[in-house]
């Protein structure tokens, strides 16, 4: 039988688009200490560590032995976890199992990025397959392009609607002390913003930071102990399925990784009415057009409705379905930490931490995490212990 | 701990460059294959963890690469960056965290990159990198030290490349399986002093995968079941200077953490065979004398005394280890492999008379800075 | 089965892609590199709960998990604890082989600092005094050091 799971603490630095101060292992560490801090624990209490970013954007071989001065790692049981830009997930679910499993009580789960250090397109470019999708398609841009351009032919949304997700997430993210990009924008200056790959303008697609999290996940007893309120984990499900981007291209289905994983996810936890159930979500959306398809995958409202959803307002904090408080990954983008932020956002919530950025009375909570091939991770977060 | 087993194994021959095999392909052979083995179809398998290396694939996100030829559409699937042992042990937390049955695949083709650059990036970009240090200069400077501190000999060293590559002759997967003498490793051109060619694994394509089950699933399966005992790993400190490299802090921690989960108090009695992570020649004496089974220095000692030769007390490597096959990653899986084999019996000509309880080690960074350590048994 | 293999001729596709890196050292690294470069000299710094001295200069102490803010002036001699005469070549290297790699106790330091050997290959030995040589020319970077030297008695 596994064990109860939480969240009891997090940490994260204040993410910047350089952090020329300290090189990466001093960036996890000021995450790692404030996670400590936050729940009121040395490194002598953390049992294991488990760690993720993307090797090429930093060029750093083995980033677990690499980094255990910084990530508490030294005479600990430490392991790498990476997936891409799923890997924040990945890795908060590995530390899930980590515990799970009964063999130990408290795991650190670390995410981190220190994109300023290389060349984005080029460190990126290679996930592609070099015989059939280098040349043609490659990069983050194209593939999200292609499915936006294909969800506004099918459903008649415009930019404008995409534009408001934008505005949102970054009108969020002032909340945040956080958040990479504090600077408000409007639905004028997003569609003024330089075209990269059509429909996605600069302000549609998320920027790039240097940044790191950590989660303390700890068992049952030692959880109710460190918070006084938990967010247990709930479930948690993944679907990695494609490796070739032409094989994932059936647009006309919807981001099917996402649509399997939260049924998933949902089935275990009970989740039947995810927009009225949830309090809040922290969803892994990289663009614009993101915010309005895959909350309909999520079955927050059904086919097409996601501009309406969104313009209605029933995403904006005070909403029905409150999504990124924290200003989401338009705001704060490193990469091997941004889907790691997204359960540690979401578990803030549930501990109540959350500032100015809480949702009043918040108790269940949905975090995604995206990448790869159109990948898709989920985690649910709940005040309730299982 | 709850009782979780091995039911399922596959290696695929190991080899220098496999022209007519990409990674891809030897995920899904070994993929098929260790389910043929265990009598399973991928509809068994509940979940997936595949380990590949971003460096040695030459390929971002290098999981993407696989993760559908190891059977993880529309599955729970995650991946594990670093040796084999490492993955397997997330696989099994996975069994034992409700997940069900795990399928751990890894893969590893030397031959399509240049080691000398993949493992120079394991070390600091700022202080290191720009030294040229990598992996053979590295182990040389481990082995220096190592022979420094306790009088030994490079001959002592060759004697275990002799022994293992003698004990790879009777593995039909082995990739250099080769009947040389101490005089041809004395004799086959130094690198970095003490590390000769001989001294050094060599550099190979390959893949390695295992099934692991709970208790309820174990009899669904054809195979006689190899229970997980006990797992632990552990890492030391990252900079070379900040260790002390003739000792291995790290690999005791995991080593007396695996045989107190495994309730073992003798190893030297209780354990039938080793297959441990000889990257280096010397790494075999060291890597026992970290794990336990003799005193500091000694290690050399238990192959002088026929300890760790087939026949002996202890064999160690009976697969003829890393030393004659590394498909990097793989490795260490590899190593859990030919234990389950051994385990089961079914381990042809180089099977280890009586064998019912096994240790199988990898490693992980520069020097070992890392271990993972598995005790794996025909007793539940 | 594979036999055709070796009598065919492989199609390849060739491509390359450059991938840029720039990375941050950091303010404890930069004050190391800065002393090298500017004044010749070599800092480490001690961990005020352990005591450890380290070089290179750390941020933080990995046993102890505290900020290290003592700064040290470490000598620019110290003991050999280990090393290999490098007989393969490799482009990274910053000398021909035959080089050595040395893992040097400089005086004041608590942990082995890494660095090359270029001379004096022969009688290198463990236990021996190096010294630091310093370039004429420095940058702010490890080989600011250009190698340590044998020290004769």
């Amino acid at each position: 039988m596994p064990r109860n799971v939480a969240i009891v603490g997090t940490g994260q630095t204040d993410h910047k688009s350089h952090r020329p101060d300290v090189n990466g292992r001093e960036m996890i560490y000021e995450a790692v200490t404030r996670a400590l801090r936050d729940c009121d624990l040395t490194i002598k209490d953390v049992d294991a560590v488990v760690i993720g970013n993307m090797d090429h954007f930093e060029s750093i071989n083995y980033v677990d032995t690499w980094s255990v001065e910084g990530s508490s790692g030294f005479m600990k049981p430490i392991m790498k976890v990476t997936t891409g830009g799923t890997t924040g997930t990945s890795v908060a679910i590995a530390a899930y199992y980590h515990v799970a499993s009964g063999l130990f009580d408290r795991v650190l789960a670390i995410g981190w990025e220190k994109n300023s250090e290389s060349d984005t397109t080029a460190a990126i470019v290679t996930c592609s397959d070099p015989v059939w999708d280098r040349s043609s398609y490659s990069g983050a841009i194209p593939s999200l392009a292609t499915e936006a351009t294909a969800y506004m032919e099918q459903y008649g949304a415009v930019q404008e609607d995409a534009a408001r997700v934008a505005v949102r997430d970054r009108t969020h993210a002032l909340n945040n002390p956080h958040a990479h990009l504090r600077k408000p924008i409007t639905l004028e200056e997003v569609m003024a913003s330089p075209m990269l790959a059509y429909p996605i303008k600069l302000l549609d697609v998320c920027p790039r930071t240097d940044g790191a999290c950590a989660v303390l996940f700890a068992e049952d007893g030692a959880a109710r102990k460190l918070a006084s309120r938990p967010a247990w984990v709930k479930s948690c499900a993944v679907r990695h399925t494609f490796s070739w981007f032409g094989d994932s291209t059936d647009y006309d289905k919807g981001l099917v990784s996402l649509q399997r994983a939260s049924r998933e996810a949902y089935d275990k936890a009970g989740i039947t009415r995810p927009s009225e159930q949830f309090d809040v979500a922290e969803l892994y959306l990289p663009y614009t057009y993101a915010g309005l398809k895959w909350i309909e995958d999520l079955g927050f409202c059904g086919p097409g409705e996601g501009p309406r959803f969104v313009a209605d307002g029933h995403t904006d904090m005070g909403g029905t379905i409150p999504v990124n408080p924290s200003g989401g990954v338009i705001s704060t983008n490193c990469i091997g930490a941004t889907a790691l932020l997204r359960v540690a956002e979401a578990s803030i919530q549930i501990m109540g931490k959350g500032g100015a950025r809480q949702v009043p009375g918040a108790r269940l909570a949905l975090a995604t995490g995206f990448g790869g091939c159109f990948w898709s991770d989920v985690m649910i977060l709940s005040a309730d212990r299982p | 701990m709850e009782n979780i087993a091995i039911v399922g194994v596959a290696q695929t021959p190991f080899k220098g460059r496999m022209r007519d095999k990409t990674c891809y392909d030897l995920v899904y052979e070994v993929t098929r294959d260790a389910l043929d083995d265990a009598g399973m179809g991928i509809e068994d398998i509940d979940n997936v963890i595949t380990v590949s290396n971003d460096f040695l694939d030459g390929r971002t996100i290098s999981s993407m690469a696989v993760g559908e030829a190891a059977g993880a559409h529309d599955k729970n699937v995650s991946t594990v960056e670093g040796d084999g042992t490492f993955g397997a042990f997330y696989g099994a937390m996975r069994t034992l965290g409700g997940l069900g049955t795990t399928l751990v695949v890894a893969h590893g083709k030397g031959s399509e990159g240049d080691m000398r650059f993949v493992t120079n990036a394991m070390f600091d970009p700022v202080f290191q990198r720009h030294l040229g240090i990598e992996s053979i200069s590295s182990a040389a400077l481990q082995a220096n030290v190592y022979m420094d501190r306790y009088g030994l000999t490079e001959e002592e060293f060759a004697r275990v490349s002799v022994k293992n590559h003698q004990n790879g002759r009777k593995n039909p997967f082995a990739h250099l399986a080769l009947d040389i003498d101490v005089d041809d490793v004395m004799e086959s051109g130094m690198l970095a002093d003490p590390i000769k060619r001989l001294d050094c694994s060599p550099v190979s394509d390959g893949a390695a995968a295992i099934v692991i089950a709970g208790e309820g699933f174990v009899p669904k399966a054809k195979t006689t079941p190899v229970w997980i005992r006990g797992v632990a790993h552990c890492a030391d400190a990252f900079f070379l200077g900040d260790r002390d490299l003739a000792r291995s802090p790290a690999l005791r921690n995991a080593a007396d953490r695996a045989f107190e989960m495994a309730a073992i108090t003798d190893p030297l009695k209780e354990i039938d065979l080793v297959e441990l992570y000889d990257a280096f020649s010397y790494m075999e004496p060291l890597w026992l004398e970290g794990m336990g089974f003799c005193g500091a220095g000694e290690g050399c000692g238990l192959l002088k005394d026929g300890v760790t030769a087939m026949g002996g007390a202890l064999p160690v490597n009976p697969s003829g280890g890393v030393l004659s096959a590394h498909a990097l990653l793989a490795a260490g899986l590899a190593r859990i492999v030919e234990a389950v084999l051994q385990l089961r019996g079914e381990a042809g000509d180089r099977q280890v008379a009586g064998a019912r309880t096994a240790l199988a080690h990898g490693v992980n960074g520069p020097c070992g800075q890392s271990h993972c350590v598995w005790i794996i048994s025909r007793d539940r | 089965m594979t036999g055709w293999l070796d009598d065919t001729a492989a199609l390849t596709l060739k491509g390359r892609i450059a991938v840029p890196y720039t990375w941050w050292v950091g303010e404890t690294g930069s004050r190391f590199l800065i002393a090298l470069r500017d004044e010749g000299k070599i800092l480490g710094n001690r961990c005020a709960a352990c005591g450890t001295v380290y070089v290179p200069p750390r941020k933080n102490c990995g046993r102890c998990f505290e900020d290290v803010t003592e700064w040290v002036e470490l000598g620019t001699e110290g003991v050999v604890t280990g090393h290999t005469v490098v007989r393969a070549a490799f482009p990274m290297q910053p000398a021909e082989p035959p080089f050595a790699y040395a893992l040097i106790r400089l005086d004041g330091a608590d942990v082995d600092f890494l660095h090359i050997v270029r001379k004096d290959l022969d009688r290198l030995r463990n236990g021996m005094r190096v010294r630091a040589r310093f370039r004429e020319e420095r940058t702010g970077h490890i080989l600011d050091i250009e190698d340590f030297e044998v020290l004769d008695g």
